[in-house]
């Protein structure tokens, strides 16, 4: 087994468990949001991951909070290079004005910041997930939609493409069946690293008080930990939990998303023969 | 790419962070700007609720007047009045909190940025050494934690349980703020944890990116040259392969800016660190929208502006960049 493979089997494996947590995990645990024991207990035989400011159990709420979290992760993950690939390959195969503008549009708002500008539509916005999701796909789609028009800039020209234009396919035909099954390994790794990327800026907004507190996430989790002051009683079990899933969930999903790069790089597989791998700068806020 | 079509690419870039802060508060279903209005009606003077209505943009002006009065507060530096620090100009209130996120999220910034790319570097001039083999898994199984949560586990474990380190604000009680030493000491200890957290998180990134651009580089024509030539192997790592490798690492240096500013605002949340990200706290839990949108500005701005230098930066150090 080669070390790629070994990897994505890993990385497959712990997302695996976490989606199965998500699953089935709400109906195997009590209620994240009923006051059952003091505040703050530590780990107990009753409670297995001690309570929280408020006295909710802590493996409750983080079981209960992995199903919202990675939902909205997976989700914006898809709609993020859905939408950053539709914008690219638009560019990339009209050319023309077309392209000047949406280059524009979209190099314009690869320089912007992410974080104060999620920060500010957020705070505009009605809170909810409708709005969560919104804010990460509008800050989001950019780098993909960079990526896709430069792949879509380099094939538009093969044979195969003007083949298809000759025969007289309509532009959205070749685009959608001659172009981008070819961006399918590409299309599969910007997934993973969209989900990554929505994932932390989603738990970083929600830290910030900008999500929907009533509700049971990881992100709320953490800010209550901090916003209950358990940090300054040494209350470790309040935002140990939460935060290792996080990391678990994050080395997953980079584990699956290396392995897909080699699929769709195979150059940056052989990385002891010196070849320098592009050194991609994702926006992952948070 | 051409310099001059980059920083006018920023400059378009600002206008439309301007542009967004004028219409955002304007076109928000169901208007929160009335209702906070509506909110601080009693409790305000009416001169700041003049003020605060101006901000908002509730006004029966036509848009393109609003627009321009808008950009004329703007040049002015007029940013409103805060509410949670009324009645302090936002302008004032930002710029405090401006100088000590320079400060902490600067220098584990530059701090995180050597180190990082002088261990890549190692790691690939001894290729297979422990630096290689051991540190990048490491590093990005830290950096998968969110900076924030690194930032409630150190202020924990070393702060609250060993006690080794101040866990609240930027500097002590017992010393006055100055141009004194005991003074800069307490600022030093204070920035140390938060900062440290901040350099472990984003070390793997600095770390990844040299060590691959340098593994490249090393293979090249004027360090193989070099090596023909009899070079010591100290002069071909500093004067050679170090110099056109740190290039690349430079350009990712401005990208990266804006990802490293974001992460330093929410570890400034956890220790209460009185930055920009403190006061971003602040004004979401205290809906001071004046200071937000004050906020987002300075902060895009900012990001903006470093990226243009670091991009001039670029040019004057690699003759290959100006063409």
């Amino acid at each position: 087994m080669s070390r790629g493979d070994l990897r994505s089997r890993v990385g497959a494996a712990l997302l695996l468990l976490f989606v199965l947590v998500a699953v089935a995990g709400p109906w195997l645990v009590a209620d994240p949001v009923a006051l059952v024991a003091k505040p703050l207990e530590p780990p107990s035989a009753e409670h297995w991951l001690g309570t929280t400011g408020q006295g909710q159990d802590v493996l409750a709420q983080t079981v209960v909070g992995a199903r919202s979290t990675l939902l909205v992760g997976v989700v914006v993950g898809i709609l993020v290079v859905a939408l950053g690939a539709a914008i690219g390959a638009t560019a990339g195969f009209l050319g023309g004005v077309a392209d000047l503008v949406l280059g524009l549009v979209i190099n314009v708002s690869l320089v912007m910041p992410g974080l104060p500008l999620m920060v500010i539509l957020a705070a505009w916005l009605p809170p909810g997930p409708v709005t969560m999701a919104l804010v990460l796909i509008f800050t989001g789609w950019p780098w993909h939609a960079r990526v896709v028009r430069a792949q879509v800039l380099a094939l538009r020209n093969r044979d195969f493409v003007a083949a298809a234009v000759v025969r007289g396919e309509p532009t959205w035909r070749v685009v959608a069946v001659e172009i981008l099954p070819n961006l399918a390994s590409l299309l599969g790794s910007s997934a993973v690293g969209a989900t990554l990327y929505a994932i932390g800026a989603q738990v970083g907004l929600e830290f910030l008080g900008l999500g929907d507190l009533a509700s049971v996430s990881w992100g709320t989790n953490l800010y209550w930990a901090t916003n209950d002051s358990a940090l300054l009683v040494g209350a470790w079990w309040t935002f140990v939990p939460t935060g290792v899933c996080l990391a678990l969930v994050g080395f997953g999903l980079a584990l699956l998303g290396f392995a897909l790069d080699e699929r769709a790089n195979p150059r940056l597989a052989v990385s002891s023969s010196g070849a320098p791998g592009p050194t991609p700068v994702e926006r992952t806020d948070g | 790419m051409n310099l001059v079509r980059r920083l006018s690419l920023y400059l378009l870039a600002a206008w439309v962070a301007l542009t967004l802060n004028f219409i955002l508060p304007r076109a928000m279903p169901g208007d929160p700007a009335q209702a906070l209005y509506a909110r601080f009606q009693g409790r305000l003077d009416p001169e700041a609720l003049g003020a605060l209505r101006l901000t908002l943009g509730i006004s029966d002006a036509p848009m393109f007047e609003q627009y321009m009065s808008y950009l004329g507060q703007l040049a002015r530096g007029e940013l409103g009045t805060s509410l949670v620090y009324f009645p302090a100009p936002v302008g004032e209130v930002i710029g405090v909190g401006l100088g000590w996120t320079l400060f902490l999220a600067g220098g584990a910034l530059i701090v995180a940025f050597a180190l990082g790319s002088g261990l890549g570097a190692w790691a690939a001039w001894r290729r297979g050494g422990w630096t290689d083999t051991l540190l990048p898994p490491l590093l990005s199984f830290l950096g998968a934690f969110p900076y924030f949560w690194l930032a409630m586990a150190a202020a924990w474990f070393f702060g609250v349980q060993l006690g080794w380190f101040p866990v609240r604000h930027a500097y002590g009680p017992e010393v006055t703020p100055g141009w004194n030493l005991d003074f800069a000491a307490s600022a030093v200890r204070h920035a140390l944890l938060p900062g440290a957290t901040m350099v472990v998180a984003s070390l793997g990134g600095w770390m990844l990116t040299m060590r691959n651009t340098m593994v490249g580089v090393l293979g090249d024509e004027p360090v193989r040259f070099g090596l023909a030539r009899g070079l010591s192997p100290r002069r071909l790592f500093v004067d050679y392969a170090l110099r056109l490798a740190l290039l690349p690492s430079l350009t990712s240096f401005g990208m990266a800016l804006g990802f490293v500013l974001s992460g330093a605002l929410l570890t400034e949340m956890v220790f209460g660190y009185p930055g920009q990200g403190m006061l971003l706290l602040q004004a979401v839990r205290g809906q001071d929208y004046p200071l937000l949108q004050g906020l987002f500005l300075t902060i895009t701005l900012a990001v903006l502006g470093a990226n243009a230098v670091v991009d001039v930066l670029v040019v004057a150090l690699d003759p290959r960049a100006r063409s």
